[in-house]
C-alpha cells in the first residue's frame, strides 16, 4: 500500500522537502568551476608574485573582475553544500550537527562576502 | 535505555572494506574537498589585502613567498586539481558511464598521477613565467 499523496508523489521532493535540489547545485556548481577554475589558475600563474599596481590593474579589467565574482560565487556555493554533507554523513548527534551547520553557513557567507567585497573594490575602485 | 540503544548493531563502515583505489580516491576527494573549504582563507586574505592597498598587499605576498607560504599553495594547487579531476569523474558516474571494475580502478589511479603531474607541471610553469 502507497501511502503518499497525489500531491507528494508529482512534487517528488521527499521528506526533507528539497528534493533533489542539493545534489542538482552540487553538480552545477561544479560544472562551473572547471572552466572558471582553469582560467583562475592561468592567471594566477601569470600574476603570481607580480607588483602591486599590475595585480590590480588585472583584477580591474572588467572580463577578469566577472571572472573572478563568478568563480567566488560558484566556489563559495559548492564548498558551502559539500561541506553540508560532511557535517551530515559524520555528525549524529542533534545539537552539534546543527550548530556546525549554522558555523558552515557563517563561515561561507563571511569568506564569499570577503572575497566578493574585494573583488568588487577592485572593480571599481582599483 | 542508552545500553539498549548502545548495543544495536551498526551498519558495515570503512573497516569491513578492501582497500580499492575507487575507495582511496573517493576518501581523498572528500579530504581535498575539505582542506580548499579552509583554503579560501588564503583567497580572501590575497583579495582583500589587495583591496586593502599595496602595504597590506606587500605583506601578504611576503608570506606566500616564504617557504612555508610556498608549501601551502603547492599544497592548494595539488588538492584544487585533484579535486578538479576527481569531480570529472564523478560527473562521468552521474551520466551512467564507467562502473567497470578495472576501468574505474584504473581511473581512480589515473587520477592520482594526473594531479601530481599536473601540479608539478603548474609550478613549473609559475617558475618560468617569473
Amino acid at each position: 500500500m502507497d501511502m503518499r499523496t497525489p500531491l507528494g508523489k508529482v512534487r517528488g521532493l521527499g521528506s526533507a522537502k528539497s528534493g533533489t535540489e542539493h545534489f542538482w547545485k552540487v553538480r552545477t556548481t561544479s560544472i562551473a568551476l572547471v572552466p572558471l577554475l582553469l582560467f583562475y589558475v592561468g592567471f594566477l600563474i601569470m600574476y603570481a608574485g607580480k607588483p602591486y599596481a599590475e595585480v590590480v590593474s588585472a583584477l580591474s579589467n572588467p572580463f577578469i573582475a566577472t571572472i573572478n565574482a563568478l568563480t567566488i560565487i560558484a566556489s563559495i556555493v559548492h564548498m558551502k553544500l559539500g561541506m553540508e554533507e560532511i557535517i551530515q554523513d559524520y555528525i549524529h548527534t542533534e545539537g552539534t550537527k546543527f550548530a556546525l551547520l549554522i558555523l558552515n553557513s557563517f563561515f561561507s557567507l563571511l569568506a564569499g562576502g570577503l572575497c566578493l567585497f574585494a573583488a568588487l573594490k577592485i572593480a571599481f575602485a582599483g | 535505555m542508552a545500553n539498549v540503544t548502545n548495543k544495536r548493531p551498526l551498519s558495515p563502515h570503512l573497516q569491513v572494506y578492501r582497500f580499492i583505489p575507487t575507495m582511496a580516491m573517493s576518501i581523498v576527494h572528500r579530504i581535498t574537498g575539505g582542506a580548499l573549504y579552509f583554503g579560501t582563507v588564503l583567497v580572501a586574505a590575497w583579495l582583500v589585502a589587495a583591496a586593502s592597498g599595496e602595504h597590506a598587499f606587500n605583506q601578504v605576498n611576503w608570506f606566500f613567498g616564504s617557504i612555508v607560504g610556498q608549501l601551502i599553495l603547492f599544497g592548494y594547487t595539488w588538492a584544487m586539481l585533484h579535486h578538479l579531476l576527481g569531480g570529472l569523474r564523478h560527473i562521468m558516474w552521474d551520466l551512467g558511464y564507467g562502473f567497470e571494475k578495472e576501468f574505474s580502478a584504473k581511473l581512480a589511479k589515473a587520477n592520482l598521477v594526473a594531479s601530481i603531474a599536473l601540479t608539478v607541471l603548474v609550478w613549473i610553469v609559475v617558475l618560468i613565467v617569473r
